[in-house]
């Protein structure tokens, strides 16, 4: 552990034991670094903002009443992003709770094999793309329409760079389940984006498929 | 020694873990050798290692307006 988070752990058992002691004040400052991560992790689960606000504040309630059993055996951070997700799942759960249809996702492949569709050469992304609206509209189509499996991965993973650790903790599944979905949602991304990569983003320039066979 | 040949599909299957540095460092040989050789691959490692760069732009989920003060104010009304 760096300096840098064994001081942020010190600081966050201080707050815990405040917040504890009854002093809720401080809860506000314990969550206020988090609140990104929270919501993100919410609407990676549960896709629509209005939903993914009310499942945020769900979970940091809920965070609120359970704290005093937090044993800092995870980080602060990854045990609120857990009562999150579970909370998202829950959600999702009794919204689709008066339909017959099988709520958990079809059986996410635990096989590696996806062969990549397109073998296009990605240029490097100019900069000012970067800050395009249209191109992060398309990026956050595109990891709308994952699987739920492999888009709560890609977030937790590639949005907020959780490490392949705390995702396992979070999701509550193995590290080679973590690692094998992460793979699969990142090669689906990248087929999904290429149009968009190797020159139609660009002004002039139309898109040529690359496929070797 | 010379490091051992690997095929595509096999360099697909790793891609992810490469990136992430969740290999050994014998597999890493194998596939940087492999990269030298094979456009193909080569484009979707780059495709790849852009799409982790994309998807970790930190502006790609705005909260919604005034998400902290609601959040905020829920926390005030805890017993």
């Amino acid at each position: 552990m760096s300096m840098a988070q064994s001081q942020l752990r010190a600081n966050e058992a201080e707050l815990i034991k405040s917040v504890c002691d009854g002093e809720c004040e401080a809860f506000y400052e314990l969550v206020r670094p988090y609140e990104r991560m929270v919501y993100a992790t919410a609407i990676s689960v549960v896709k629509n903002p209005a939903d993914a606000e009310e499942v945020a504040q769900e979970a940091v309630l809920k965070a609120f009443s359970n704290l005093a059993s937090f044993r800092a055996e995870s980080k602060f951070s990854t045990w609120l992003l857990q009562i999150t997700y579970n909370e998202a799942k829950m959600r999702l759960r009794k919204a689709r709770s008066h339909l017959y249809e099988s709520i958990d996702d079809p059986r996410p492949s635990e096989d590696a094999d996806y062969w990549p569709k397109d073998f296009a050469d990605w240029r490097p992304i100019p900069s000012e793309l970067l800050e395009d609206q249209e191109m992060r509209q398309a990026i956050r189509k595109a990891i709308e329409s994952l699987s739920p499996c492999y888009r709560e991965v890609i977030v937790l993973r590639d949005l907020q760079n959780l490490s392949i650790k705390e995702t396992t903790i979070i999701l509550g599944v193995s590290e080679a389940s973590v690692k094998t979905r992460l793979h699969r949602a990142r090669l689906i991304l990248r087929d999904a984006l290429a149009p968009g990569f190797d020159g139609s983003w660009v002004k002039g320039q139309a898109y040529r498929k690359v496929r070797p066979w | 020694m010379a490091t051992i040949e690997i095929s595509c599909l096999e360099v697909w299957r790793e891609i992810s873990n490469f990136l992430d540095e969740e290999i050994s460092t014998e597999m890493r040989e194998r596939m940087e050798a492999h990269f030298k050789e094979c456009a193909h691959c080569r484009a979707v490692l780059d495709g790849t290692r852009n799409v982790v760069g994309l998807v970790g732009d930190g502006k790609l989920f705005q909260m919604p307006e005034g998400f902290n003060k609601r959040l905020y104010k829920k926390i005030q009304g805890l017993p």
